[in-house]
């Protein structure tokens, strides 16, 4: 299953520090690496034995916090998960695209938050929990069946990692761009048979700067860890926002 | 220069239990100003990688009294009763409450919750989403969080120190890591929600931030950790990197196998009886290291294993039930569990042991609260139930953000000068150590110490001899932890900072976990001595308390709260 053989492997990390440098340079590393090691570990190796002033981000080392993506070789990846094996000779390591650098590996991922936060992720309902509990079961909870569920578990899935924003061509030219896994995350609330915040949500993804600003690269769905299909997202959001805003032109309307 | 802000209260830690208390505090008070302070943001927060489920009775063959006897049961008798009761009545309310909030619950063809079975619980009552529970709690918890405008977040945020005056938790100091500035947090109650303290251990499936800062953080301002002795080994981690396989691969249905391919649990007698697979943690564990020591084991680079078999459950019901399990095995092992066994290890999990609160999640000092895996309550005694932790975040978490509002909004606020001077001095210490080009220790190999020398002294089996070497060789550590050397002078997202306190913090508990586990002079759940190899409710049928002195803990106990079920010999 496992040899027990290490080799040697030069790998170039991108280095800043706002305090000294003035623009982002490249260090190279050479290590004696392990067969069974995810590009993670050989990271991690250099920050404990070679040089500790090195930045990243990391914990679950599990494919599931979403903390460690990074640029490899140009790609996004996320470095728990990608074998070390899968490069022979040479490696880049870069911090990910299309995010400000805050130092060395490490990205400004506020803009993303606040992006995040514009779809209103959460189950909006029309009344308060008090005046509910007549769509609650006598356990409280709503009724939802498995094919319910299966409409929008796996836009539920996704991890905030941004590889989809490092991959995203309209992010690397027009940063306001609200992004993939954004709007994979509005679209799967809009798909819960328990929310009924759809209308809101649509209005938000008629806005400038959303779902009509996708070029349908695809990219997005690429680069994806977790299998999520923010493309597919992205689509079916478009044709939510159309047809809930041509609903609104036929349905008769106060004062019309 | 040391920038202060003011709130109602301040929760460290923004994973279930912090996000739960900031929730309850928030909603509940809409005028109120709730401070979510972590050190990542709160979607990298550890319960992200909680597998299995949440426990809370849900079928017409349950009850509060099943849920309570097994935990108390798998607790071996040591953990408080109260809090017990209170936590199966309160859990079912919470996981609905979750569930409203937008959580995936799997689900029945009805419409209903689905449960699955859980280890040392008597029937299914294990609610879950898939294999990826504690992702989707988490990421439920926060993304309704977001609704709450109160809720002030302060994202990759290090807190230090808590800030006491006049007898009273009133905030916390904390390094900003991006900027590396200082600030002071002030509230009139604090809620430590920081999780566990899993990486004092070489091999764990805890993540690399589980360094147990809020049970140092309390530890330094006087609050005794309880039952630190306590460790839980989940019986099945990927050998190697300890990656965590859930509880659930054998709820569904998977079997445990030795190199003869039995099914050792049925084969000998473990003491779990029909349950085999389905036994408690701490008993399964200590069957898989009997295995090994009889030469029944596998053996790899790694050392020993034994297998998690799930053939026979069929691709279909693998990728149905457990997709999570088949992604980690093929990622990180290198085995498809629908043809292969599955290599584990018994794998250090979770601290049963941490913060002294009780019932209310209060601590010892006044305006202190803590909830979740750095509190100590006692739900899980000496054993936890797999399942009941996540459960445990969300009720406790609840009442923490609860009581602690109520104790604010019968508080003034306090000397804010006075305060902020603590902070200036916490400020000053950590700017010492920023980059220091002295000492004598590397960060890196005294951790490699420290965890070597809990591995050697408090694994699944204990003697009193190796137990001394590590109270002994945690105290050294402790020490040498004073020396140091960094080289990392930039305040920009300096990590090397933040992985010398995290290490100062760890070398706490390490010596508090050996010193505690060198005093318990029986077996009880997971504290298992091969000198005594029996539980002595006689002698020693009480919590312990360490308290933090210059010299190393000094011990002392605390009764347990019994009185609705009476101790008896824990047999399956």
């Amino acid at each position: 299953m496992m040899a027990e053989e290490a080799r040697t492997l030069t790998i170039e990390i991108t280095r800043f520090d706002p305090d000294r440098d003035e623009v982002p340079k490249t260090q190279e590393y050479e290590i004696q690496v392990q067969d069974d090691w995810k590009v993670l570990d050989a990271i991690n190796y250099i920050k404990d034995e070679v040089d500790p002033s090195l930045s990243h981000r990391w914990s679950c080392r599990m494919a599931v916090c979403g903390s460690c993506g990074m640029m490899l070789n140009g790609e996004p990846k996320l470095t728990c998960k990608t074998a070390l094996s899968d490069y022979d000779s040479k490696l880049k390591i870069e911090p990910l695209a299309n995010f400000p650098i805050v130092r060395d590996l490490v990205v400004d991922m506020d803009g993303f938050m606040e992006k995040f936060r514009k779809v209103k992720p959460w189950i909006v309902r029309a009344k308060e929990r008090a005046e509910d509990m007549e769509n609650l079961s006598e356990k409280g909870t709503f009724s939802q069946s498995p094919a319910q569920l299966a409409s929008f578990k796996q836009f539920s899935m996704c991890i905030n990692c941004l590889l989809c924003y490092a991959a995203c061509p309209v992010i690397a030219n027009e940063p306001e761009f609200i992004g993939p896994a954004a709007i994979a995350l509005g679209h799967r609330y809009n798909l819960d048979t328990r929310d009924e915040g759809d209308g809101q949500r649509n209005a938000i993804f008629r806005g400038e700067g959303t779902v009509f600003s996708c070029s349908f690269a695809n990219e997005c769905s690429e680069v994806c860890p977790k299998n999520v299909d923010p493309a597919a997202a992205v689509n079916q959001a478009k044709l939510g926002a159309v047809v809930d805003w041509a609903k609104g032109l036929i349905l008769p309307r106060g004062g019309a | 220069m040391v920038q202060s802000s003011r709130h109602d209260i301040v929760i460290v830690g923004g994973g279930a239990a912090g996000l739960r208390a900031a929730i309850q505090a928030a909603e509940a008070n809409p005028d109120a100003s709730v401070a979510l302070v972590s050190k990542v943001y709160p979607m990298r927060s550890h319960t992200v990688s909680a597998e299995g489920g949440a426990a809370a009775i849900a079928r017409e063959d349950d009850s509060l009294e099943l849920h309570g006897f097994d935990t108390v049961k798998g607790s071996d008798f040591l953990g408080d009763q109260d809090v017990i009761q209170y936590f199966v009545e309160d859990a079912p309310r919470e996981l609905a409450l979750l569930e409203n909030w937008g959580c995936p619950w799997s689900r029945n063809d009805d419409g209903s919750v689905s449960t699955r079975a859980f280890g040392g619980m008597t029937t299914k009552r294990t609610w879950y989403a898939t294999d990826k529970v504690g992702f989707h709690m988490l990421h439920s918890l926060f993304q309704h969080s977001m609704r709450f405008p109160n809720i002030v977040r302060y994202d990759e945020f290090f807190v230090t120190k808590l800030l006491v005056e006049d007898g009273v938790c009133q905030g916390v100091a904390a390094l900003e890591i991006r900027t590396g500035e200082f600030h002071a947090i002030l509230g009139r109650a604090v809620i430590l929600a920081t999780g566990g303290a899993g990486k004092i251990f070489p091999f764990t499936t805890n993540g690399t931030i589980k360094t147990g800062d809020g049970m140092a953080l309390a530890y330094r301002a006087g609050v005794p950790l309880k039952d630190m002795e306590f460790v839980q080994y989940h019986p099945t981690g990927l050998p190697g990197t300890g990656i965590l396989i859930t509880e659930a691969a054998r709820g569904e249905g998977g079997y445990l196998r030795n190199n003869k391919d039995e099914r050792f649990l049925v084969e000998y007698d473990y003491g779990v009886g029909d349950k085999a697979e389905l036994g408690p943690r701490d008993m399964v564990s200590r069957a898989i290291i009997q295995e090994f020591e009889a030469g029944r084991g596998f053996e790899n680079r790694y050392g020993n294993y034994c297998a998690v078999d799930l053939r026979h459950l069929g691709e279909e019901h693998i990728d149905a039930k457990l997709p999570f399990v088949r992604e980690l095995a093929r990622t990180y092992i290198g085995v498809d569990p629908v043809h292969e066994y599955i290599p584990i290890r018994p794998v250090v999990h979770y601290m049963m042991g941490g913060v002294d609160t009780d019932i209310t999640a209060a601590t010892p000092l006044p305006g202190l609260y803590a909830a979740g895996e750095v509190a100590c309550g006692s739900l899980n005694g000496a054993n936890r139930l797999g399942s009941n932790s996540l459960t445990e975040c969300l009720v406790f978490g609840a009442v923490a953000g609860r009581n602690a509002m109520d104790f604010a909004r019968g508080s003034a606020d306090g000397d804010q000068a006075r305060l902020v001077a603590q902070a200036e001095e916490e400020a000053a210490r950590v700017e010492a150590l920023r980059g220091n080009g002295k000492g004598s220790e590397q960060i890196s190999s005294l951790r490699v110490e420290m965890n070597s020398a809990l591995e050697a002294g408090c694994g699944v089996y204990r003697e009193q001899g190796t137990m001394a070497v590590a109270a002994d060789a945690t105290r050294s550590i402790r020490q040498r932890a004073a020396d140091l050397h960094l080289k990392d002078t930039s305040k920009v997202f300096n990590t090397e900072v933040i992985s010398a306190l995290e290490l100062l913090n760890m070398v706490e508990l390490a010596e508090a976990l050996a010193v505690s586990a060198l005093h318990r002079k029986e077996s009880r759940g997971a504290h298992t001595c091969r000198d005594y190899p029996t539980r002595d409710d006689q002698n020693f049928l009480y919590h312990t308390l360490a308290h933090r002195t210059e010299d190393g803990p000094r011990l002392d106990r605390k009764d347990v709260n019994l009185g609705h079920w009476e101790p008896q010999e824990r047999k399956y």
